[in-house]
């Protein structure tokens, strides 16, 4: 049986791309996602920066995830220093990043990916018929949102992070004013896990490679080591000699790979299979109720695993607005040396591996920056052969729209995974 | 009201990071009002759903920088009546106009491989440099509220409201001492429009202008003030060489502080 799934652009998705799927005797013969997003050239214009500029500029990567590229810059360039935060800066940083984690997950588990599961164009549409549901997604991603604004001055590029720390401690007050939405936010995070096991998932068991930042003492999400379900843990340093990029002629990208060969996966699936136990109680409870069983191998559940994390981040925020104490600088006095360093934090959407080559001024003299979406692109094409043959049985309208939503239930964000992706642009 | 006397409004996305269409995502206490007020006609990154043009009013996030995207933006101007470029990428060609000081070939060697497969513009250009742009509002993000505000205008059929003056009146509004003056650190702000909120000064850092130069920008009266409080080699051109850097007064002022700096700094691409 034969069939020609085409979806010339992809919506509710971050960025701009198409999916072709070519069918042919029952097997898939042809898939592309095509990425024209145009490219960007950021490691290109990073070059001859001072070192200060860097997360600012690189935060412009992405407006989902600004805090996620500002991050793994800084700790780059702070391992290319040789300088280490002090813990009340960590601290800062992981509650920024639980601000980021909330807003990104409530905008992808509500807006972007349940309509899918819900027969809905839009949340916008679902607000017609569920209100509800729509206003307690739209209050949830808020609240992270706000968590941003009291650290960062702004939600989208926010501008208080620097390489050393934060350019000044936030005032303590606007941030425990949130705690009571907070305390909300988390019994709404553990509804919405709820919730999120009760919907009609399609059934995909895909046998991944998980990787993700592993840390001892925490849900891993800054600093560890890069842990795969094949055993493999290596420092963030040596990430370049174990994940390679080659070039996939047939989708005209540039792909991430183990250096077996394998395509592997990144993202919430990988670190909730990893890292579970790193989970706060709140967390391992709404995961023991969901009854998710582990490893997680189904791509369109990982709307689950989200929903999970956010119940985890509602709670370390929660932990971490508490204890919140501005306490010594706000960040390093830098002795500025050449040097060169590698960084990786988790992004919503998974790893995201930085490295930099700074002179004695702290000029960038280069750039090197992996997106997540870089790195699941040749699983999502993977997952697509593999769901070809459920695709043949289905009619058009059911089949485009089950391929679609499996794209989107990577979250990916395709500006993001521009500044590397080697793509042909075809103008149609 | 019914969908059919509502106004059409399609959001489109160009060259850009996504941050200024999540704005409009982010006015989370408004949005579904927003809905009610409105008629989505485009919006890809929130809904499935398209209706066909042509539309009231066009939203487009991001800059020019393929041959594709300069035919694109023409095709979506002969659909709209009214059309409004959102946030700095459209108002003056955003971060990645980076790439016009320098030479975009060789940048497309430095990050890929195979620059061959790529097509692009020599230059990151502003929409108002490819067709007539009727509003714009500057901001890398643009601030949501003075979104929200400029479609409130154009439903109540008033002229919108704007901020007409630089970020140093929002510092004092904010009782934020001046990080140049007491500090000595460069600040953009005497020049740059406001609409921020003066986060930057705020947090203690100067402004590096993401909402652009206001109108009467006296940029050669504030780049002799701030060149001398420079901390590290060509601090004040590289603000102005940053997220606004290809908007005319920047470009020029940063050109001027470039040449004279040429054998002490090595210019950025």
């Amino acid at each position: 049986m034969n069939k020609t799934i085409e979806v010339p652009a992809l919506a509710r998705v971050e960025g701009e791309g198409g999916l072709y799927i070519g069918i042919k005797d029952g097997q898939a013969a042809e898939i592309r996602l095509d990425i024209y997003e145009p490219p960007r050239f950021f490691e290109g214009f990073l070059v001859g920066r001072y070192l200060q500029e860097v997360p600012d500029i690189t935060a412009r990567i992405c407006g989902i995830c600004p805090v996620a590229y500002q991050m793994s810059s800084v700790y780059a360039l702070e391992n290319a220093l040789g300088v280490t935060v002090t813990p009340p800066v960590r601290a800062l940083r992981r509650l920024m990043y639980c601000g980021e984690y909330i807003e990104s997950h409530a905008l992808h588990i509500y807006l972007l990916q349940a309509p899918d599961l819900l027969g809905h164009e839009s949340a916008l549409s679902l607000a017609a018929v569920a209100p509800e549901v729509v206003k307690t997604a739209l209050r949830l991603k808020k609240i992270g949102n706000q968590i941003l604004i009291a650290i960062g001055g702004r939600s989208v590029h926010p501008v208080n992070v620097c390489v050393g720390g934060f350019y000044r401690w936030p005032d303590s007050e606007p941030l425990k004013k949130l705690l009571s939405d907070l305390e909300w936010g988390l019994e709404a995070a553990r509804e919405c896990v709820r919730w999120a096991a009760t919907l009609p998932y399609p059934e995909l068991e895909v046998d991944y490679e998980f990787v993700a930042l592993n840390h001892p003492h925490e849900y891993g999400v800054i600093e560890g080591v890069i842990w795969s379900s094949k055993g493999r843990k290596l420092p963030i340093a040596e990430y370049e000699k174990a994940y390679i990029e080659s070039h996939v002629k047939r989708s005209n990208a540039l792909h991430s790979h183990a250096v077996d060969g394998n395509s592997y996966l990144v993202g919430p699936i990988s670190r909730l299979n990893l890292n579970h136990e790193q989970f706060l109680p709140q967390a391992r409870v709404a995961l023991k109720e969901s009854g998710l069983k582990l490893p997680l191998r189904n791509p369109y559940k990982s709307l689950i695993a989200r929903a999970v994390e956010l119940v985890h981040f509602y709670a370390e925020a929660i932990q971490l607005v508490r204890a919140y104490q501005p306490e010594g600088a706000a960040h390093l006095e830098l002795k500025l040396k050449a040097g060169e360093g590698a960084g990786a934090t988790e992004a919503p959407r998974g790893l995201l591996y930085h490295r930099y080559q700074i002179d004695e001024q702290g000029c960038v003299l280069f750039a090197k920056i992996t997106p997540p979406t870089a790195q699941n692109l040749p699983r999502i094409e993977a997952d697509l052969y593999a769901l070809a043959p459920q695709l043949v049985a289905m009619p058009q309208e059911a089949a485009t729209l089950t391929a679609e939503h499996l794209v989107r239930s990577y979250d990916p964000c395709i500006s993001c995974a521009t500044h590397f992706l080697k793509l042909k642009i075809e103008v149609k | 009201m019914s969908d059919s006397i509502k106004p059409s409004v399609a959001v489109y996305k160009f060259s850009s990071c996504d941050g200024c269409q999540l704005s409009l995502l982010n006015l989370e206490d408004d949005l579904l009002d927003l809905a009610g007020a409105v008629d989505i006609a485009y919006f890809l990154e929130a809904t499935r759903a398209v209706k066909p043009g042509p539309y009231e009013v066009a939203m487009v996030e991001g800059s020019v920088t393929t041959p594709h995207e300069a035919e694109r933006i023409r095709q979506i101007r002969s659909e709209a009546r009214f059309l409004i470029a959102l946030g700095t990428c459209a108002t003056a060609g955003g971060i990645q106009a980076l790439r016009n000081f320098g030479n975009a070939d060789e940048l497309a060697r430095m990050v890929y491989p195979h620059p061959e497969y790529l097509e692009y513009l020599d230059k990151s250009t502003a929409i108002a440099e490819h067709v007539k742009v009727d509003l714009e509002i500057w901001g890398c993000p643009v601030n949501k509220h003075l979104v929200l505000e400029c479609t409130a205008a154009l439903l109540q059929k008033r002229k919108p409201n704007l901020p007409q003056y630089t970020l140093c009146m929002e510092c004092k509004l904010r009782g934020t001492t001046c990080v140049t003056v007491a500090q000595g650190m460069p600040c953009l702000g005497p020049a740059v429009q406001a609409g921020c909120g003066a986060i930057c000064p705020a947090n203690g850092r100067g402004c590096y202008g993401c909402f652009g130069p206001v109108a009467y920008a006296n940029t050669e009266s504030l780049t002799t003030t701030l060149r001398a409080l420079d901390r590290y080699a060509g601090e004040t051109a590289l603000l102005l060489r940053n997220i606004s850097g290809y908007a005319p007064a920047f470009r020029k002022a940063a050109e001027t502080l470039f040449s004279a700096e040429v054998t002490s700094h090595k210019d950025p691409q």
